[in-house]
């Protein structure tokens, strides 16, 4: 296995294993303003990815996201199936036409919050996980190339993530709830975070 | 039988799909094809693109087939799975807004008289419509 190959498995494993850790911090936070479902979603979304982690890291990268993004949108059983498994889509279409990591991983990363957007017909604001991606794919821009790139982004998804309490829910089942929605952390916004935090983790550990 | 639109009918919960599915043909007999599913890949509530996509194609007919959702994640789920059907079925499957037994029951009385995809999806809607 190429040295590319053996980090992006061992980076996958470690940004499923942190999501199924934090499922029961996911459930409460989407019984606090949507269905609960958030936390069991994702680990059967994530346990699905580990269970094919062999073949799916024996593709080639564009070919191994695209896996991911299928894996999810079957197994997860939630909005956020389509959600998360539309970003990885995307990300592993960027690859496969003509985009190269690490070069262009805002662009890629790009790519991959457009989809979620187009998917969910939201954008930034609207007290989702957008309202991490997004700031990071700024904080992707703007500090590409900058030697403190990883820590900038773990900042800006942490920072991100508790900007979604104040927020008023206007998509999915949160917004059933208007005003009452206000002063909780949205759960996708904290497992888009868990996840940005993982991959992080893993960057720098293997650093 | 000439064909009509077939049905679908994708809640979170399996009993309010079947539910529904009894209504409809009720309603309309066994002239229209309806299919249903609902429930999370582990059987709880929620909405499965494997049961939704086996669903379109149990339901499928040459004229399309309107699919009809509960709340959120039914209609994300259900534009995920239209979109992973083979190419040549793609274009022929709506996701309708409207009210999901309400519609189903509409959309499916429509389907009956031998009407196209959009005067089904259009039908089913108007229940949407202020």
């Amino acid at each position: 296995m190429s040295m590319q190959a053996e980090t992006f498995k061992s980076l996958v494993k470690v940004a499923a294993e942190q999501v199924i850790a934090s499922a029961p911090e996911l459930t409460s936070l989407d019984q606090a303003i949507g269905d609960g479902d958030h936390g069991t979603n994702m680990k059967r979304g994530c346990e699905a990815v580990l269970g094919k982690l062999d073949s799916i890291s024996a593709q080639p990268l564009d070919e191994a996201l695209k896996m991911i993004g299928k894996t999810l949108v079957m197994t997860v059983g939630g909005a956020s199936g389509p959600l998360y498994g539309s970003f990885f889509l995307a990300a592993g279409e960027a690859l496969s036409h003509d985009k190269h990591l690490p070069e262009d991983l805002a662009d890629v990363f790009g790519s991959a919050v457009n989809a979620v957007s187009a998917r969910g017909r939201s954008h930034a604001g609207e007290k989702t996980m957008l309202d991490v991606l997004v700031p990071v794919l700024e904080t992707l821009k703007t500090a590409a190339g900058q030697p403190d790139l990883i820590e900038r982004v773990r900042a800006t998804a942490k920072e991100a993530v508790e900007r979604t309490a104040p927020m008023l829910a206007t998509k999915g089942r949160a917004s059933f709830l208007g005003a009452r929605s206000v002063g909780h952390v949205d759960p996708g916004a904290r497992s888009s975070c868990v996840l940005v935090q993982a991959v992080c983790a893993s960057l720098e550990g293997g650093q | 039988m000439s064909e009509t639109v077939g049905i679908v009918i994708v809640s979170h919960s399996l009993d309010i799909a079947k539910g529904t599915a009894d209504m409809v043909r009720q309603m309309v007999g066994s002239e229209v094809r309806v299919a249903f599913c609902g429930g999370n890949p582990d059987g709880g509530l929620g909405t499965s693109v494997p049961s939704i996509i086996d669903a379109i194609n149990d339901a499928w007919s040459a004229k399309g087939v309107a699919i009809l959702v509960d709340l959120g994640g039914a209609e994300t789920n259900s534009e995920m799975a239209v979109e992973m059907l083979e190419p040549a079925r793609r274009d022929h499957v709506v996701v309708c807004n409207a009210p999901i037994v309400e519609g189903a029951v509409m959309a499916a009385t429509e389907a009956a008289g031998g009407s196209t995809l959009a005067q089904v999806k259009a039908v089913a809607e108007e229940l949407s419509a202020d």
